[in-house]
């Protein structure tokens, strides 16, 4: 059994692990690092529960190898929230009850985090392709886009 | 339990090395999209697994005098962003943002959709249409060849065990030329193409082709370049006849299968009208060159 060692930062804190060489990042974060925000649901670049954020690039977790993290900056559903504070995507998906079992949750708030970082002022035709990869069996989805939208104008600063 | 060695070797050398004194089957890692769920299904179990990405040049784009060079494992979402090779080549760079969801872009290259070897692989056609180059590197040194020379059946390569794409070379778009690739599948996103078709073409002033080259994805064990189907292109404009001419080329060529996304009869007539549309697309975007 070969491991490999791994420096990396999560949440903005320098972490190190051992990992398997077939563990991925999913079940390093999962099993090793307690952060079990993120969630695994097809656990093949499906269904997007296990998104994270990889050197602000958006990632299936269950896609990449533990090993293959060395050096990279690694954001979870647990590093999105500023302390106490929740990030406006977060609260906007409460405020519009845009959940209903909670288990696809966690990525599409990565999902659109990343989404309004890369672009403040999504059409919805843009947002639904770009969390296509996130699969909610409960919603439907509307109330999904709705919190996307109003977490979009409010961090642009418009009042909801 | 079943656990490969994992490298990252951070040199050509280091990585040919790992691959050529194997002990078993070694398996190279780019994006990982489709080698992770391989393994994780248990068809594939690699006894050594060499990761690319920390050599320099697997990652990013480069203009030189010969072509756009793309690191192998460049992933598609960068490809996506970057403005320069987007105009350059919209076809090429629609297609490989067709794989997968914005997730499977954070990670998915080139290198490992040509080598994964589907026949219904997004970015070959495009990538054969514009005549691209695949850098391969092994103990012997470096060869290049075209790219449609990779895939030899589904899931095989002609790359020897030692061998890796190092990187893509797509020459530069000159004069009035430009490219296209649709795909059919049954929704609008997530899912694997059950017809693709990339074509480029190069026209006069006025609008006459004077160079194609048409490639068809998902209709045979790998995928099709159709020369009948580009010198009916050749010499003419983008008229009714010559389309008509070229969906009968691109039907006659087909020899798919059929399965659960598409019967043989479906996937031949959609290869006809695929192939209409793209050319349609090629044609407008070289006209406006």
């Amino acid at each position: 059994m070969s491991k490999t060692h791994v420096t990396c930062t999560v949440n903005g804190e320098e972490t190190e692990f051992l990992c398997d060489s077939n563990q991925t990042v999913l079940d390093v974060l999962r099993e090793d690092l307690g952060l079990t925000g993120s969630k695994e649901g097809c656990g093949s670049g499906d269904c997007g529960a296990c998104s994270v954020l990889v050197d602000g690039r958006l990632v299936c977790s269950c896609l990449m190898f533990g090993s293959e993290a060395e050096g990279t900056s690694i954001t979870t559903i647990e590093g999105i929230a500023d302390g106490e504070n929740l990030h406006p995507v977060q609260s906007q998906f409460l405020k519009h009850a845009a959940l209903q079992c909670g288990f696809c949750t966690p990525g599409l708030i990565v999902a659109t985090k990343a989404l309004l970082d890369a672009n403040p002022s999504p059409t919805d035709e843009e947002a639904r392709y770009w969390l296509a990869g996130n699969l909610c069996r409960c919603t439907g989805y509307d109330k999904i886009m709705n919190a996307v939208h109003a977490a979009a104008a409010e961090l642009r600063g418009e009042s909801a | 339990m079943y656990s490969p060695t994992y490298a990252a070797p951070t040199t050509v050398d280091e990585a040919v090395g790992l691959l050529a004194n194997a002990s078993g089957a070694a398996r190279v890692l780019s994006g990982g999209t489709d080698l992770i769920i391989q393994m994780r299904s248990g068809r594939l179990r690699p006894e050594v697994i060499v990761d690319i990405k920390k050599i320099a040049g697997t990652i990013g784009i480069r203009e030189e005098a010969d072509g756009w060079h793309i690191g192998a494992a460049t992933p598609g979402a960068e490809i996506g962003e970057h403005a320069g090779l987007c105009a350059a080549w919209p076809g090429v760079t629609e297609a490989v943002q067709l794989i997968g969801s914005t997730q499977v872009q954070g990670r998915a290259s080139f290198a490992g959709n040509l080598c994964n070897a589907s026949p219904a692989g997004d970015s070959v056609p495009g990538l054969v249409a514009a005549g691209a180059l695949a850098v391969i590197v092994g103990k012997n040194g470096k060869r290049t060849v075209p790219v449609e020379d990779v895939p030899v059946s589904p899931g095989r390569t002609s790359l020897a065990a030692d061998e890796f794409v190092y990187e893509f070379i797509i020459p530069k778009a000159s004069g009035k030329t430009s490219d296209a690739y649709l795909r059919f599948i049954p929704r609008t996103e997530m899912d694997i193409a059950v017809v693709g078709c990339g074509i480029t073409v190069t026209l006069d002033a006025s609008g006459t082709c004077t160079a194609a080259k048409v490639c068809l994805g998902a209709v045979a064990p790998t995928i099709l370049v159709l020369d009948d189907a580009a010198k009916i292109l050749i010499g003419n404009k983008l008229d009714d006849a010559t389309l008509a001419k070229l969906d009968a080329a691109a039907q006659a060529a087909c020899k798919p299968i059929d399965d659960k996304r598409g019967t043989i009869e479906f996937r031949t007539k959609v290869a006809g009208v695929l192939a209409r549309r793209v050319a349609a697309i090629a044609f407008e975007r070289a006209a406006a060159r």
